[in-house]
């Protein structure tokens, strides 16, 4: 199956001060359309750092980032914004669903950057919680929500543009038992029936375990 | 562009609910003491504009700055008199009265013995077809040739011992209050009227007269009559104004005064609530940094944020605008009086509210809310994503 994402010699470092902390160092990795892939690996490791660079939300400092056939390292910063909008679904470990907004208004957002009329997007919210089954919670704010279900609007906010690839940081990571399986369900589903590409970050191996590739990465390097 | 949405920056707005209102009741303070200010600025010039007619001509002597400061001799009184341009009655006579100003001192209700100058206008018998304004409204008109005088009805609220029926001393004699006029709240309404030979007798003006006011005989014959100001060598001494604008030049100093007075505190005032609207949008912003980080996520530009956040402190300006224009509107309700610098005499007037002043608040507020929600809303439009998203 062809690669969805392409990376290739990815290095990313932080300045601290008047230090530089290597972050990523010399990554290659493809990951083929439709994948479920979960990314491990000690705190610090940088998983979040390259789960950012493949969402399009840091850059890197050398390499290429081709995602879907465009080297996204190389887009101007409103290019990238326009990418993201269209391309990327994110799903955080603190849902962070904007609380003055309900959860259909939540699920509208990234579909206010698209051209659709009012009546396409309202078409798009209602499937979208539909498919996470949260209709009969459209007009609820976040705070009338579990953390499952926020997490829950939050996964269908990722959907709603139907992106090419889903990623997700931690989503399981501040729910509890249940909830969190939940949620492992909804991302199997979407991966299965609506053929989404997923990278997952997580520490949890029980979740790692629902996806169908794992890989490690410590100290800045895949193992 | 994509916007974000407004209803987002409404609600964010009144998440929080007392910064936001006291970031609002500081900017509605400004705007108050603003507006108030221009409104008294306006209630001067409204009023003493008020007081001219347009189709009176009034002659003062040239660089005199008030009416008290004119005098006009009697000849020159019977030269612009028989001039062909004055209007005349249905008896023949010129419609035009040589007037004779002067200032008196009254006790001030409610000041414990202090004292304030009163205009005093002594006055022919054509200066009431000249103001037909000019009301009597309790007791009687001032016999000619005797000792009593009329007062403005803003002088009997305003000053002790000025009902109609009691005396008041000035020039050396007893001066009976026979009636109480009102004009509809022009300049005259601070004034005390009595017969012109009266008062050229007790302040030893002889025949002469401060300013001569008169209709024309038609509003075209301006240019005319001006003309011959400039040519008659016995006339160029004097200046013709009419008599709107004569009192509307009256007011201007005083009008000017009050607002640049005014611009200069709320300028000061202005400063202090502009550091409270950035202290609260840098708190929002700091707030939110989490909701920016996930916008800027999604797709969404730094210029939204930019103009989410810099929309959402002109929202708490317009806001605050409104208020302090609601509670200044009350001030219309108020008569104040002040000493006007022309006249050198009590004026009262009202609080004008007009259009412009209105205009000119909600476009100061505004200014308040840009410059306070400007760098706020900068940084906000330049955080980074990630570590937006990191500040959980």
């Amino acid at each position: 199956m062809a690669s969805i994402i392409d990376i290739q010699g990815v290095s990313k470092s932080y300045w601290r001060d008047s230090f530089e902390i290597p972050v990523l160092n010399n990554i290659s990795l493809s990951i083929p359309e439709g994948e479920f892939i979960a990314l491990m690996g000690p705190s610090g490791s940088g998983k979040t750092t390259l789960l950012n660079l493949i969402a399009g939300i840091d850059k890197p400092n050398s390499g290429s980032v081709v995602i879907a056939g465009t080297d996204i390292a190389r887009l101007t910063e409103s290019e990238l914004a326009k990418w993201r909008a269209t391309h990327v679904g994110f799903i955080f470990q603190f849902y962070n669903l904007i609380p003055v907004l309900t959860a259909s208004e939540n699920v509208e957002l990234p579909l206010l950057l698209t051209h659709l009329s009012k009546a396409e997007r309202k078409k798009h919210v209602e499937l979208a919680l539909s498919v996470v089954g949260l209709a009969d919670r459209m007009d609820h704010y976040p705070k009338q929500l579990s953390g499952g279900q926020e997490q829950r609007v939050a996964i269908a906010r990722a959907i709603a543009t139907d992106p090419t690839l889903l990623v997700a940081d931690e989503p399981t990571g501040d729910l509890d038992k249940n909830s969190a399986e939940e949620i492992l369900l909804l991302l199997e589903r979407l991966n299965r029936e609506f053929k989404k590409t997923i990278v997952m970050v997580t520490h949890d191996p029980r979740a790692a375990e629902r996806a169908h590739t794992i890989r490690h990465l410590d100290k800045g390097e895949l193992q | 562009m994509m916007t974000i949405p407004f209803k987002y920056i409404v609600r964010s707005l009144f998440t929080r609910r007392l910064t936001t209102f006291i970031t609002i009741s500081g900017l509605a303070l400004v705007v108050f003491v603003f507006v108030a200010v221009l409104m008294l600025a306006n209630g001067i010039r409204q009023t003493l504009i008020a007081t001219g007619s347009e189709e009176n001509v009034l002659v003062a002597r040239k660089a005199a700055n008030g009416e008290i400061s004119s005098i006009i001799p009697n000849e020159t009184y019977g030269i612009i008199t028989s001039l062909p341009q004055v209007a005349r009655n249905a008896e023949g006579r010129p419609l035009a009265t040589g007037d004779v100003v002067a200032v008196i001192n009254l006790n001030k209700i409610g000041t414990d013995g202090g004292l304030s100058n009163v205009t005093v206008r002594g006055v022919s018998p054509a200066a009431f077809e000249l103001r037909p304004q000019v009301k009597i409204v309790e007791g009687r008109m001032f016999n000619w040739g005797a000792r009593e005088i009329i007062v403005g009805a803003s002088i009997e609220r305003r000053f002790e011992g000025t009902q109609v029926g009691q005396r008041v001393k000035f020039a050396g004699d007893q001066w009976t209050i026979v009636g109480k006029f009102e004009t509809g709240g022009d300049g005259f309404n601070s004034e005390m009227w009595a017969d012109v030979r009266q008062i050229q007798d007790a302040f030893s003006r002889g025949s002469s007269s401060s300013t001569v006011t008169f209709r024309l005989t038609s509003p075209d014959a301006l240019p005319d009559l001006q003309r011959t100001f400039e040519q008659d060598n016995r006339l160029q001494e004097f200046e013709i104004k009419t008599e709107k604008q004569f009192f509307a030049d009256q007011s201007e100093f005083m009008a000017v005064f009050l607002s640049v007075l005014g611009i200069f505190i709320t300028v000061f005032f202005s400063v202090g609530a502009v550091i409270g609207a950035m202290i609260t949008m840098y708190a929002a912003v700091a707030n939110r940094t989490v909701e920016i980080g996930t916008m800027r996520a999604l797709g969404f530009r730094r210029r939204s944020v930019l103009m989410a956040f810099l929309t959402e402190s002109l929202i708490i300006s317009v806001i605050g605008a409104g208020v302090g224009l609601f509670l200044a509107s009350f001030l219309q309700f108020l008569r104040v009086s002040t000493l006007n610098f022309g006249s050198f005499s009590e004026l009262e007037f009202s609080f004008a509210l007009t259009s412009d002043t209105v205009i000119a608040a909600i476009v100061f507020a505004l200014l308040m809310g840009f410059v306070g929600g400007f760098l706020p809303s900068i940084r906000a439009a330049r955080l980074n994503i990630v570590n937006a998203l990191r500040s959980v």
